[in-house]
């Protein structure tokens, strides 16, 4: 899971470096929960995208599009060089989440607060059908400022749906600053907890825990379940783990040449 | 069977909230797949007998219409064949980034049911009566937009819909209308249905401006002036070669319709006939919020009357 996670982390940095810019501190927080996800969670296959019997990923925190195409190139849905078009005219692979174009992407996200909507109805449709599978569905911090998303939780609770697991990115970070800044959170986890779910908090980079929270959380009975993911805006990426202004980045000469050097790292790493 | 026109419309007191209910139950007996979402407007819509009969596929969203959209988007993915309803102003301005977005642009199957069309919504007021939804819709990309005429329509519309993929907004009066149409008709989406014949004006109708602008032509005939009538229910994708047609034989095309001048009926009647030399006048609400009334005071206060059309005929000839 760790190689996997730091193969990831690899692809995003190649793939923003190749456009020389793009949402680089919301997709390295999730690194780890799609690297756990990818491995050793979802039942999925890679060649057969639209499977029935699938595990559902909706990623409503649709700007975090590069690192789930590059887990789902590194699982095989699409030739790994398809991920240095990203953002190119005419590309597969759009800034956000579009479910026609990218193999492997479940639903069309990018509006903030939707993707939770459309994960809770896949729940609900598969409680219909009587089906096993699961739904996941990764929202990030800044997007619980979106009231839609409080309608979701609702919803979920309402209909039982314990085919579902909520993460929820709590990088501490949005668009223009620290959350406690734009807008205070307060404690998420109490939060999502009083809507009926079964929430625990945890280390959102830790591949074990995050494996173990995700086991827990599928035996949970008739409440659907949320792991608040304590995480890093930008981990893995020193210059801006943390940093104001790591969202969506534009490398300049300096940033480029910290890039590349990471680059040669992470693949020394890997291999 | 095609479409079959009463040469005098019915005062019926069949309501389309009904009509509603009973269809569906009959679709999902054939196809379980069809589900219906409500939004804490079930005593309004009269879905209590559909609920009964299939409790499972009834799905409560609570007064969340936002998230209701998404619900359908996820239905739909997994092969549901989603009917929302609720008032037209929450079931397109309330939600309509998320239509727009999850729905439209996403390519997924839902049939929306706006009700209280316009003045219909009468006590309900301002808040609730929508002059814009047709307008809304319009701009969704290869969103098909409806305005239903009587409840046979409205029947027929709702069973070819749930076979037709797609995104659908259906405007309807939730209760009576006038009956324009024999029973059992069927209707071809995207096509206007002449209803009388007129060499000099036609007007183009929609929803209960129909039953206004039929007598209109009355009052119009009996002063000489040779008045066709269309209903052009289908708003989007508009019957543009039905418009050149009528545009060309007559001197004037006066549109009827119970929204904004901007945006609906009016402006797609327009937009069609860029090219044309044909003379266009629109009757309709003229930028303004709703507010409360009767039908009947509002269709004056708003200049929705027979009348008015009459004058705008003789305005423009």
């Amino acid at each position: 899971m760790k190689k996997f996670s730091a193969q990831i982390r690899l692809e995003i940095l190649k793939m923003l470096k190749q456009r020389g810019f793009g949402h680089l501190g919301g997709s390295m927080s999730i690194v780890e929960t799609l690297s756990v996800l990818y491995t050793k969670v979802m039942n999925i296959d890679p060649s057969n995208p639209a499977w029935e019997d699938r595990d559902y990923l909706v990623l409503s925190k649709g700007h975090a599009g590069p690192a789930l195409y590059s887990a789902l190139a590194l699982k095989g849905y699409f030739k790994k060089s398809i991920l240095l078009t990203l953002n190119d005219n005419n590309t597969t692979l759009p800034s956000h989440c579009d479910r026609l174009l990218t193999p492997g992407i479940d639903m069309t996200t990018g509006s903030l607060g939707q993707g939770i909507s459309s994960a809770v109805g896949i729940a609900k449709a598969l409680k219909l059908e009587k089906k096993q599978n699961k739904v996941y569905v990764i929202i990030g911090d800044g997007e619980l400022n979106e009231g839609q998303c409080y309608e979701a939780l609702q919803f979920a609770y309402h209909h039982k749906l314990d085919n579902l697991v909520l993460f929820i990115d709590e990088n501490k970070q949005q668009l223009d600053g620290f959350t406690k800044d734009i807008m205070i959170q307060q404690d998420i986890s109490k939060k999502v907890a009083a809507f009926g779910f079964d929430t625990v908090k945890i280390d959102g980079h830790n591949e074990e825990i995050i494996l173990k929270a995700i086991k827990n959380a599928l035996l949970v009975k008739d409440v659907p379940s949320c792991i608040v993911l304590d995480t890093v805006k930008g981990k893995g990426v020193e210059m801006y783990e943390g940093e104001i202004n790591n969202h969506h980045v534009r490398f300049n000469d300096n940033q480029l040449e910290y890039v590349n050097n990471l680059i040669t790292e992470l693949e020394e790493e890997i291999s | 069977m095609s479409v079959e026109i009463l040469m005098q419309s019915l005062n019926s007191p069949i309501e389309l909230r009904n009509v509603y209910g009973e269809t569906l139950i009959e679709l999902t007996r054939e196809n379980n797949k069809i589900v219906l979402l409500e939004a804490d407007l079930m005593g309004a819509i009269k879905t209590n007998n559909y609920q009964k009969a299939f409790p499972n596929n009834l799905i409560s969203c609570g007064i969340m219409e936002a998230n209701m959209v998404g619900v359908a988007s996820g239905l739909s993915l997994r092969g549901f064949i989603p009917y929302m309803h609720t008032f037209g102003p929450f079931a397109t301005r309330r939600c309509y980034d998320q239509l727009f977005l999850s729905i439209g642009y996403a390519k997924l199957n839902l049939k929306i049911i706006g009700s209280d069309s316009g003045v219909s919504a009468a006590h309900n007021g301002g808040t609730h009566m929508p002059f814009e939804d047709i307008g809304l819709m319009r701009l969704i990309p290869k969103c098909t937009v409806i305005e239903i005429s009587d409840h046979v329509m409205f029947r027929d519309i709702l069973k070819q819909v749930s076979s037709r993929y797609g995104m659908y907004y259906i405007r309807i009066v939730r209760k009576s209308m006038e009956q324009i149409y024999k029973e059992d008709s069927t209707f071809k989406i995207g096509k206007g249905i002449v209803l009388r014949e007129g060499k000099t004006v036609a007007i183009v109708a929609t929803g209960i401006m129909i039953k206004e602008a039929l007598l209109a032509r009355e009052m119009l005939e009996k002063e000489g002036i040779s008045t066709a009538v269309i209903d052009m229910f289908t708003i989007k994708p508009i019957d543009k070669e039905l418009l050149i047609r009528y545009a060309n034989k007559t001197d004037l095309i006066v549109t009827a319709e119970n929204h904004n001048i901007i945006g609906g009926l009016g402006s797609a009647v327009l937009e069609s006939l860029e090219k044309t030399n044909s003379k266009v006048a629109r009757v309709g609400v003229e930028d303004r919020f709703g507010q409360v009334g009767t039908q009947q005071f509002l269709q004056k206060e708003y200049g929705l009357t027979a009348l008015k059309i009459v004058e705008t005929v003789k305005e423009n000839l």
